[in-house]
């Protein structure tokens, strides 16, 4: 998040754009819902009604994957109407003409022809984006999980630039990240070409940093495997090994049945969790780790704050906490890794991190602090590109519409789309196994609209069998308003509805997310 | 902002305009106690609770909907306003179920706190008193209608801060009780489970199912730390007896303050699931069998440098997760490159 979480019921316009954020952020749905007493403009984009779209001023209920026809039309709608920031374009950014350029292809009226919104409905809402005080921009999956995920959030930004609604409280681009640590996760370098603080493995001064702190000759240059890589090169033989700590990808990632293939293929899979997931159970090695509740450290949560997780209990069983794991196996592989507590881990990190550089333990203990932090007498940063922008200026990037890769046809005449439930949690590993949330919510559903269901004969509370080019599910359908015609919905906290069986894992060409928002379906009542 | 001076107990005290005499004696660091009041809801004024005697004013005033005004002199502890908070707390004991033996909340209820800073024992009154059935239909939230004193903190934080209004006064006169529309059940009303009317409920008309069944409040001892869910990033409290989470509690969180979900609240029972992993296994003939921790770590060492050695680096992948902590991640990504020696290392942030 540009912004901080509290922000945002500071904020005079919001515009929410594929999240559901009452069910999937309740807490920052209530800083919505503040804004809004305090006499906010909520507009909800999303194909699906929502909670948050029936408390909206205007819902956008575009067609799935439609983003950037919408979004390059308030931008035609602001340039043609001159509502646009033009102190900011001109001191903060760069590309304007091009961008200009791009968005002129999409006046409202062909943006309708794409989207389903009306014309008039998408000049109300650029008007009222480009006039706010104090707009920002919320988003979640629903932007990212598609093949133009990249392309979306460029869209976005472009927007709030053209508008000036960035780099000043209250005001800017949002997303709102679904893990506990995703944030943090990406922060120290869990991903294949950056270091921690997004220091990238492909330049010799930082790989010559980090090898010094690390002791060692050397550490490799060329980037490595995504998730989606590693399973397509498992399939192959070029991955022969998989240490997986705390993930459940048989259940969380796009087309399963070729995940399992891809595992089980492997040489050697060692997993580390809390539970026997589906993904523990092809593992060779399985290694208890000890949960939340057993062990220090750190989370870094979506608007960038650094927060103290606390030992409360020992671990159970004979678990240990996964840094503890790390450590053994790599003193145990002739690499030497001791660290008394984890606070010595964190001191280590911060010392080669420059955004975490200020933070400590001794500093959360006084509270939550938000990177950048790069000196221990900086307070943290609840808002960035307040003066300027990481890169220097701005630059618009300007992107056209694509359609999404896989769209209903005569055989899969239905578009599947997925998210969360309220009630549950990802895999729902933990949440299924809570005495109290499965206890209330114990059975997954499918969301239908009253016109297909009909069509097929299905009528609320049948078992519908719902299958794709991929795989198929049976589900108990339930007839919705939430979704329109031609729409079906469920989540994938559940394994006996693993709809992941079913998605499409055409990938973004730059982010690698799957385009897990969309779908071809087949819904038939089954036997 | 234009400021006054009034005095709370002889102590002058400056405050700006608009406060009222509950915020300006907190200022002061005079105690007042109150049920109906909270800083973060709108004031009610409802169970005064917090009566002050103001001089020149003919009646004692509720201190938290009275706005300071210069010149006020306000005594919080005279022997009128003592009388007066006797008499609130007899009223709301003479229908009040007196079994803090085995309440949930003894030990963390105003009521019970307030009666024995004033020294009331038990009502002084006698009349018709309620028995409403326990609401117990749901896995969350346990509703004690008979220990509900009206202060309506509920009805608000349902309002105010939820967003949702699912409770609200029914009712007239002594059959006053909060409700959800329809007088059903909150499981049969769109109540989220929330809990934040729990954790603003002064006494036990409101509890944590699983959390004040499983402890006196006293034995618990509680953790501030930072819940696993979403990215939102809330604070609570572990609740801890001997070496068991036995539940959750709101503190003051620098994202959430008090408020949270319901898989932040009460979703800690997996931490004590049967089906956690407590052991290492090794799988043998496609069975999975327990073993020692130096047995596992020297197999996973064996096999993780054999496949390096014979074939390369980059044939070794790993998952990172974004549901463990910033050292775990650093660690994991630091073995990654400088022990496996490849870049391949991602986790599930695209999910």
């Amino acid at each position: 998040m540009t912004n901080s979480i509290d922000e945002i019921s500071g904020a005079d316009f919001i515009l929410a754009i594929g999240t559901n954020t009452t069910e999937a952020h309740p807490i920052i749905s209530l800083k919505i819902k503040k804004a809004q007493r305090q006499g906010a403009t909520l507009v909800v984009v999303d194909p699906r009604r929502t909670e948050l779209a029936e408390r909206a001023d205007q819902h956008m209920q575009l067609k799935p994957g439609s983003d950037i026809a919408l979004l390059n039309a308030l931008a035609q709608v602001i340039i043609a109407e001159d509502l646009w920031d033009k102190d900011f374009v001109a001191g903060r950014t760069e590309d304007f003409a091009a961008f200009k350029e791009v968005v002129a292809q999409y006046p409202p009226e062909l943006a309708e022809q794409i989207t389903g919104l009306p014309a008039d409905m998408i000049r109300e809402v650029a008007r009222g984006y480009a006039r706010a005080c104090k707009a920002t921009i919320l988003y979640t999956m629903g932007v990212t999980q598609h093949i133009c995920g990249t392309h979306n959030v460029l869209a976005v930004a472009n927007l709030a630039m053209l508008c000036g609604q960035i780099g000043k409280e209250s005001s800017g681009v949002n997303p709102l990240r679904g893990q506990n640590n995703v944030q943090g996760a990406c922060d120290m370098g869990a991903l294949p070409g950056v270091f921690t603080g997004y220091q990238a493995v492909t330049a010799a001064d930082q790989r010559a940093k980090f090898a010094g702190a690390w002791r060692v000759a050397e550490l490799p240059g060329r980037p490595g495997l995504t998730v989606g890589e590693m399973f397509d090169k498992a399939g192959t033989g070029e991955v022969r090994g998989m240490y997986i700590m705390g993930e459940n990808p048989v259940l969380s990632d796009p087309d399963s049945n070729h995940v399992v293939h891809a595992l089980e293929k492997l040489d050697f899979l060692v997993v580390q969790d809390i539970f026997l997931t589906e993904t523990a159970a092809l593992g060779d090695v399985i290694l208890p780790a000890a949960s939340f509740a057993e062990k220090d450290g750190t989370f870094s949560n979506t608007e960038r704050r650094v927060q103290r997780v606390r030992k409360a209990i020992d671990p159970v069983g004979s678990a240990w906490a996964d840094w503890q794991i790390i450590c053994t196996i790599a003193t145990a592989m002739g690499y030497p890794m001791q660290y008394a507590t984890a606070s010595d881990i964190f001191d280590e990190m911060a010392a080669l991190t420059p955004s975490y550089g200020g933070i400590s333990y001794a500093r959360l203990e006084q509270g939550g602090i938000q990177w950048p932090c790069p000196h221990t007498g900086h307070p943290g940063t609840a808002y960035l590109h307040k003066d300027n922008f990481s890169r220097g200026p701005g630059k618009f990037n300007p992107v056209v519409y694509v359609p999404p890769a896989e769209l209903p046809d005569a055989g899969y005449p239905l578009l599947l789309s997925t998210g969360r439930r309220y009630f549950h949690y990802h895999t729902g590993t933990m949440t299924r196994r809570t005495g109290a949330l499965e206890v209330h919510y114990g059975t997954e559903y499918l969301e239908i609209n009253q016109a297909d269901a009909a069509a097929l004969g299905i009528t609320d509370g049948d078992i519908a069998q719902v299958s794709s080019r991929r795989g198929l599910v049976k589900v108990e359908a339930r007839i919705s308003k939430v979704v329109p015609q031609g729409l079906v919905f469920t989540s994938f906290h559940f394994p006996e509805v693993a709809i992941n069986k079913l998605t499409n894992p055409a990938q973004d060409m730059v982010s690698k997310i799957p385009e897990l928002k969309v779908c071809a379906v087949k819904v038939e009542k089954a036997c | 902002m234009a400021e006054i001076t009034l005095s709370i107990n002889n102590v002058n005290i400056t405050v700006p305009q608009g406060t009222t005499v509950l915020e300006a004696a907190g200022q002061a660091g005079v105690f007042i106690p109150t049920f109906c009041h909270d800083p973060e809801l709108t004031n009610f004024g409802a169970c005064r609770m917090c009566v002050v005697e103001i001089e020149g004013l003919r009646s004692l005033s509720a201190s938290c909907v009275t706005n300071a005004t210069e010149g006020m002199v306000v005594h919080t502890d005279s022997p009128a306003v003592q009388e007066a908070r006797k008499t609130i707390l007899e009223l709301l004991l003479a229908n009040h179920p007196l079994d803090c033996l085995t309440c949930g909340r003894s030990g963390d209820c105003r009521l019970q706190d307030y009666a024995y800073l004033y020294g009331v024992k038990t009502g002084s009154f006698e009349g018709e008193r309620h028995s409403y059935p326990l609401e117990d239909d749901n896995p969350f939230i346990v509703r004690d209608l008979n220990k509900c004193i009206l202060c309506g903190k509920c009805v608000r934080a349902c309002a105010e801060i939820q967003g949702n209004s699912i409770l609200d006064f029914a009712y007239r006169g002594f059959d006053v009780k909060v409700a959800p529309a329809m007088d059903v059940s909150l499981k049969a009303s769109d109540c989220v489970f929330c809990g934040n009317c729990v954790a603003m409920c002064p006494v036990g008309a409101l509890q944590e199912k699983g959390l004040r069944s499983a402890a006196p409040t006293w034995e618990v001892r509680k953790v501030k730390t930072t819940c696993p869910y979403c990215g939102t990033g809330c604070s609570f409290e572990l609740n801890v007896k001997g070496n068991k989470v036995v539940g959750v509690t709101s503190c003051d969180g620098d994202v959430n303050g008090r408020t949270l979900c319901v898989k932040g609240r009460f979703g800690y029972g997996f931490i004590h699931h049967p089906d956690r992993l407590t052991t290492p296994l090794i799988k043998k003939n496609g069975v999975f069998k327990e073993a020692s921790w130096e047995e596992a770590i020297k197999l996973v060492a064996q096999k993780l440098g054999r496949i390096k050695a014979k074939h390369s680096s980059d044939a070794l992948a790993v998952l990172s997760s974004a549901r463990c902590t910033n050292e775990e991640n650093y660690l994991l990504q630091k073995f990654t490159r400088a022990v496996l020696g490849t870049n391949n290392i991602d986790h599930c942030a695209r999910l």
